[in-house]
């Protein structure tokens, strides 16, 4: 399969790449790991006149954690710097279980967090999280830098909040005020597969005490599902099977599955408020740190 | 090198501008002309007439054109070829020497790692990815490492077996 024609520009700065966005006029599209966006030429689904290559403008490789423990992750991390980074094992347990779960290890040498995010895909594992996380998007325009909140960042499928001349060029997730706690977890049929279902949960722990809650859905409708009203199961008190059950049950109401070749709406409803017992009597089990 | 319309069968557009780009393929420097829709799979086996790296399913999903992209393994039919200028690229022609296999080429042989062969470059250049951080994997990881390439006839269980012979012979060969 050969993608339509397009021209080809590969900046050296972030301002000649969004003055090349800006002065496509929307016919542009950012090229970064390439492993949905390629694809997707091929297929012919996306006809962009003209692609700009983010891959070789430097300083946007980076996971930092800020000292109030702010994490920073710069647009061309790819997915297996964060299945591999020792920090992220440490702090940040809902990234560290989706990270080996997105696609296949080939796929995560190239494809790029911030650019799964901005793909949006209903079945994407990183809007998912990043919902769950409550984190925000830095989109740097013409004009500079705005914050887009992700409860407003994945308007729909494929969709996102980027103005044609805008670059995503950092995904941020705010500092627990605790202990960050949660984790991810995916049914598929076989590894690199789309999901049956995915669930991520993002905990905000005080010793043995919930003070904050995120979750989101992959795989089980029309978007990226935000199920972050269940946290009012949870908040301001301990991961009890009680608690646990009235919150699963909340984040399951949430999905709105499809009876598909992958499975029937019940049975994927099923295992998101399986997933989201598992992970969360997973976590009561844990020592407070 | 010629240009590559003739593989696309169509002139190229004349506003959109042919790119000339260098690869260090296995080694050396090659150079194409080239449209930027080409994608690197086909300036390998098409430009550089390096048909080792198969084109499979051609959706990102099975892995017989895996490559070595800068060291690290991608699947070729999902980068354009003009990403790769400037970079290196080490193909399943790159394994063996003049006189001697690879000892993941070996392992293949020895183990019976494959059947119709369609998948094995692609298999060899993404253990070849493992084995250059881990010489000492466990089945498991292995498994995990080949876990993005798909292989129809085997069943993998040879395949895996000749990636723990590599790993052998190659720390034997480090003392």
């Amino acid at each position: 399969m050969y993608p339509s024609r397009f021209a080809y520009e590969s900046p050296k700065t972030l301002k000649d790449a969004i003055g090349l966005l800006d002065a496509a006029g929307g016919d542009a599209k950012i090229l970064a790991g390439g492993q949905s966006l390629v694809p997707m030429l091929k297929l012919r689904f996306a006809f962009p006149d003209q692609l700009v290559d983010i891959n070789n403008i430097p300083d946007l490789d980076y996971i930092t954690f800020d000292a109030d423990g702010t994490l920073r992750i710069g647009a061309l991390v790819r997915h297996e710097h964060l299945e591999k980074s020792a920090e992220i094992a440490k702090r940040q347990p809902t990234i560290a279980a989706a990270a080996p779960l997105v696609a296949d290890p080939i796929v995560r040498t190239r494809g790029t967090f911030v650019g799964s995010v901005c793909h949006a895909d209903p079945q994407g594992d990183w809007a998912a999280t990043m919902i769950a996380l409550g984190g925000y998007i830095v989109a740097q325009g013409p004009k500079g830098k705005r914050k887009i909140d992700m409860k407003d960042f994945v308007l729909g499928p494929y969709a996102n909040a980027l103005a044609f001349n805008e670059i995503a060029v950092e995904a941020v997730i705010p500092a627990p005020k605790g202990v960050a706690r949660g984790g991810y977890l995916k049914l598929e049929r076989r590894v690199g597969d789309f999901a049956t279902a995915s669930v991520a949960v993002a905990l905000d722990m005080q010793g043995e005490t919930v003070v904050g809650a995120g979750f989101a859905l992959a795989g089980v409708g029309g978007k990226t599902i935000d199920a972050n009203d269940a946290a009012s199961a949870l908040i301001g008190k301990k991961l009890t099977e009680e608690t646990i059950a009235e919150c699963a049950a909340l984040v399951a109401a949430k999905a709105e599955p499809r009876t598909d070749h992958r499975g029937s709406s019940e049975y994927k409803r099923h295992i998101v408020a399986t997933f989201v017992k598992r992970i969360l009597t997973a976590n009561s089990t844990q020592k407070a740190a | 090198m010629s240009s590559l319309y003739e593989e696309i069968q169509t002139p190229p557009a004349s506003d959109i501008a042919v790119r000339r780009l260098t690869v260090n393929v296995n080694g050396e420097d090659r150079t194409a002309n080239v449209e930027p829709r080409l994608l690197l799979v086909h300036l390998l086996r098409q430009a550089f007439k390096l048909t080792g790296t198969h084109s499979g399913c051609d959706t990102t999903n099975c892995g017989a054109c895996t490559v070595l992209f800068d060291g690290r393994p991608i699947k070729s039919c999902t980068m354009l070829a003009v990403q790769a200028d400037g970079h290196s690229v080490q193909t399943v022609e790159g394994l063996a020497t003049a006189s001697e296999l690879h000892p993941i080429q070996e392992g293949f042989k020895q183990e019976h790692a494959l059947q119709c062969g369609f998948c094995t470059p692609g298999m060899m250049m993404a253990a070849k990815a493992l084995l250059e951080e881990n010489l000492n994997p466990t089945e498991d990881e292995i498994r995990w490492a080949l876990s993005g390439n798909l292989c129809r006839c085997t069943g993998y269980q040879n395949i895996v077996k000749a990636v723990l012979w590599a790993a052998e012979k190659m720390r034997a060969e480090l003392n």
